[in-house]
């Protein structure tokens, strides 16, 4: 492997796969709001992008379109250029960035509090707060009291959050499956502080399915689904009594505690062992010995978190899209199987996660 | 005759007789009139006549004869169940066995156990939340469903309204403030008192005023107070509501409200506490957590912050922006970190950061102001130490002027246009240690979409990557920032404090501050508010 899938982590190529920041809702009136303002910030041009929002709000556009048609389309794009590798990270961050100023435009338009109070974040280590962003001013719009507490919350200041405002519901956001255990403790705990949790963002699966698993007593697609929902009447609340391990029997057998524990280790020996395999590694500079041992510790990631909640899809759906994302970048996608090899010789007694290792396998063979 | 203990006793003829039975014994023919009955059935069944049909109880009269089976029923308030065996002729033998006893024993371990699977839950749901209004929320839900038809959850207070949840009887609730004084209702005040204790309060329903009974609720039977004991402090109080048609409340069920209204006082008193431990922690706190950041005089501020322990919102690092004064015409940005962690760190970085903020007019010289501040700091108690950065800005034209200067602190790195990441020249002693200390300021232009990234050793002293247990280092974090070119200040901090996250994974991280100041790239003068257009230099 000698090139970069390092930005999968931080990209925001997730957004782009399979399913979608948000579904645009009537095309024909907020199309050529979001083409002008794909341009304004295409060439990071915060103004002109203000002024785009402005002008689709005085020429009647609705803000919760503004918001999710033209807003969050814009920045469903920016994910699919990236992984296209038609941008960079850095022009990522900048989109992302004007995108998240000019949705400050729209709080101007909130209508007064009339419904409960809804708390709004990003699962620990979660970085891409946008689609909470999203989801919290589609509520705000819609008439709720919202706290939004941003990107990649710990979930002990979620809890403390809930004991002093009780909140209606919780909406926890991730998009990555690498957060899905973080995710689970994190729902876990809101349901025991007797607060209704409604999970979102593409860490739970196209349609939710891992959201169901990890016990979540709502899953929502996008934010007009979420605001639906939460507006179609009050979420059951949580019976309080409840053990992780439940929703997960499967943990019983300690393979994800152990490689969990052990994926530093992991990572070191398959790098260690695929530069006896690969002679061409030993002329990588720093640097590039540095990508290829954070590549690693991605499939090693992805490996444990398909591991936690027994998915096969988690960990192929990670190497098909990375084998994408690799190839547009020119750099032959065969490169990751070396490294499913190395990975498999060292877990051979873990036979849910060699299960995996030949899911992978098959899926990156069946490639075209 | 021989005999042999081998002999199968099958087929012997029974010489019990109904009349030598010891329970009531009802002999039936097979039209339903009474063949034969023994002494104890004459005495519990005395309507009963040899010859006539069977007058009562009914459940046996009309039990079937042809394939009888068991019944069961009662006669007085006694309970009995009848088990049949069938006769010569037709006749249906019935066997009465008393099941009183039973009966009420199993009719008290159902009801027992319900009490318990109810105190049982309302403990977990109580327990499950710290925050007053879910407690009486849940208080009042719990009430309805097991003692009442409606319940009313009355908070103390010390304002003029009484906080007031309701679950009416449809169980809906409703959160409300009434504006009237707890004397209105006989009983409420002392509730609400909390002491001296007072016992559960009937009141006559007529009494009761309007606010009370939830709208629809038909006649009230019978009304309840019921003070909620609190940890040392008052609670609140429970009302009770049955609907005129229901029975009153039993002994039974006065004392289940009593243990239910222990558990909610216990739960509301110490959401209460949390509370006003948590207003207190956050009044102190205010001062100690980093400010928000925003565009200041046509220069973009941009900080993000995290404390050591995930637990923790303030630590040892700290940052501020002070826009400019009557007596500095800049804006003065600091950053810095004090040695140690935790709580006890931060209210240092307030000590310093009020130390600074009196000293602004001194900005224009950067060694003069930290010659003070390093005076100030020697003569408190503490005996940390610093290290900071201060910078003032200044918008000229498009560009931002800057000057720097570093107390022991790591260089800010200069991010330009072209991906060039240089270090700010300047150095100087760390504050809080030596009697004299020395600096050198560097003067800096940022030209539009620069930036200057101030940082803390948090940043570059993280441990972990791929491999783990590897230092951050100046080197990385010169690439990450040499990626930020052009970017706005929101997105240089963000993204280095995403690679930093992600380099230390689940690892341990010390206190991490990270400001970007950026000359915007579009020259703008009007301020985005979202109402009008903007308008352009450029």
């Amino acid at each position: 492997m000698t090139a970069r899938i390092a930005d999968i982590d931080d990209g925001p190529g997730r957004h782009g796969v399979g399913a979608r920041l948000c579904v645009p809702h009537d095309d024909a009136a907020s199309a050529p709001w979001a083409d002008k303002l794909w341009a304004a910030v295409r060439t990071g041009d915060e103004y002109a992008a203000v002024d785009v929002v402005t002008d689709a709000l005085a020429a009647g556009l609705e803000p919760e379109s503004v918001l999710l048609d033209v807003i969050g389309a814009v920045q469903h794009k920016v994910g699919l250029e990236w992984a296209a590798n038609r941008m960079s990270v850095a022009d990522e961050h900048a989109a992302t960035a004007i995108n998240d100023r000019i949705i400050a435009v729209l709080s101007a338009r909130r209508p007064a509090n009339s419904r409960g109070r809804i708390t709004v974040a990003c699962v620990d280590q979660e970085w891409h707060a946008l689609p909470a962003r999203l989801v919290s001013e589609t509520l705000r719009l819609r008439g709720w009291r919202v706290d939004y507490l941003g990107a990649q919350v710990p979930t002990a200041h979620l809890i403390s959050h809930i004991h002093r405002t009780g909140p209606d519901a919780v909406c926890l956001s991730s998009s990555l499956p690498t957060r899905l255990p973080l995710a689970h403790s994190a729902i876990t705990a809101v349901q025991a502080a007797g607060t209704p949790v409604m999970a979102g963002g593409l860490a739970f699966g196209a349609d939710g399915r891992y959201a169901r698993l990890l016990g979540a007593d709502a899953w929502a697609p996008d934010a007009r689904a979420a605001a639906d929902r939460l507006a179609a009447g009050s979420l059951t609340r949580p019976v309080p009594a409840h053990q992780a391990i439940d929703d997960l029997p499967h943990l019983g057998d300690q393979e994800y505690t152990l490689v969990a524990r052990s994926s530093t280790r992991l990572v070191r020996d398959t790098f260690q062992r695929l530069e006896q395999h690969i002679p061409a590694m030993r002329d990588y500079g720093d640097e590039q010995r540095e990508r290829t041992a954070e590549d690693i510790a991605h499939i090693v990631n992805f490996l444990t978190a398909a591991l936690y909640v027994d998915s096969d899809e988690i960990f192929t759906g990670f190497l098909t899209w990375t084998a994408e994302v690799l190839t547009a970048r020119r750099v032959p996608a065969r490169s990751l199987l070396p490294c499913l090899d190395l990975l498999e010789e060292q877990l051979h007694d873990f036979p849910r996660a060699r299960r995996l290792l030949d899911a992978g396998r098959t899926a990156l063979a069946s490639r075209p | 005759m021989t005999s042999s203990p081998a002999r199968p006793r099958t087929g012997a003829v029974s010489t019990v007789s109904v009349a030598s039975a010891p329970c009531p014994v009802v002999v039936l023919d097979a039209d339903g009139h009474v063949a034969e009955l023994n002494a104890v059935a004459g005495t519990l069944l005395p309507t009963a006549r040899v010859g006539r049909p069977l007058p009562s109880p009914t459940w046996l009269a009309a039990a079937d004869r042809t394939r009888p089976v068991p019944v069961t029923g009662t006669v007085g308030d006694r309970s009995f169940s009848a088990h049949p065996s069938v006769a010569a002729d037709g006749r249906t033998v019935w066997w009465l066995m008393e099941e009183t006893a039973y009966r009420s024993a199993s009719a008290e371990l159902e009801a027992e156990r319900a009490r318990t699977r109810f105190l049982t839950e309302a403990s977990s749901a109580l327990l499950a939340s710290l925050n007053l209004e879910r407690c009486m929320e849940v208080t009042a839900r719990l009430a309805t469903e097991h003692l009442a038809d409606a319940a009313l959850v009355i908070a103390p207070t010390a304002a003029r309204t009484l906080p007031v949840v309701a679950c009416d009887q449809r169980g809906e609730l409703t959160r409300s403030t009434v504006s009237e004084a707890p004397d209105s209702v006989p009983g409420l005040a002392e509730a609400l008192r909390g002491f001296p204790p007072v016992p559960s309060r009937w009141i006559d329903p007529a009494t009761a005023p309007d606010w009370l009974i939830p709208a629809g609720f038909g006649e009230v039977g019978s009304l309840v107070i019921t003070p909620l004991p609190g940890l040392g402090v008052p609670a609140g109080a429970l009302i009770l509501l049955r609907r005129a048609q229901q029975d009153a409340f039993s002994e039974a069920e006065e004392s289940l409200a009593g243990l239910f209204a222990a558990r909610a006082g216990a739960a509301m008193s110490a959401a209460r506490l949390y509370a006003e431990q948590n207003s207190i922690s956050d009044t102190l706190m205010r001062e100690l957590l980093p400010p928000t950041l925003r565009q200041t005089e046509g220069v973009e501020f941009a900080g993000g912050y995290r404390a050591s322990k995930d637990t923790e919102r303030v630590g040892g690092d700290f940052y501020d922006v002070h826009p400019p004064g009557e007596d500095s015409p800049e804006t003065l940005v600091v950053l810095g970190d004090v040695a140690g962690k935790g709580l006890e760190a931060a209210v240092l970085t307030g000590k310093i950061r009020n130390t600074l903020h009196a000293l602004l007019p001194m900005a224009d010289d950067h060694a003069k102001m930290l010659r003070l501040v390093n005076n100030a700091m020697r003569t408190s108690h503490h005996t940390r130490f610093a290290t900071l950065v201060v910078a003032s800005v200044r918008r000229e034209e498009r560009e931002v002027a800057l000057r720097l200067t570093s107390a022991g602190h790591p260089a800010p790195l200069i991010i330009r246009r072209d991906g060039t990441v240089e270090e700010a020249d300047t150095g100087g002693t760390l504050i809080g240690v030596l009697p004299a200390i020395t600096s050198r300021t560097a003067r800096v232009r940022l030209a539009p979409g620069e930036t200057c990234l101030l940082f803390t050793d948090g940043v570059t002293e993280a441990r972990g990557g791929p491999l783990g247990d590897t230092m951050f280092g100046d080197q990385r974090l010169k690439r990450a920032a040499a990626e930020c070119a052009g970017m706005p200040a929101e997105a240089v901090v963000e993204r280095v404090q995403m690679v930093t996250s992600q380099w230390i994974g689940d690892g341990r991280h010390d206190d991490i501050a990270v400001l970007a100041i950026t000359a915007p790239r579009g020259a703008h003068l009007s301020a985005v508010d979202g109402a009008t257009r903007g308008r352009y230099t450029a």
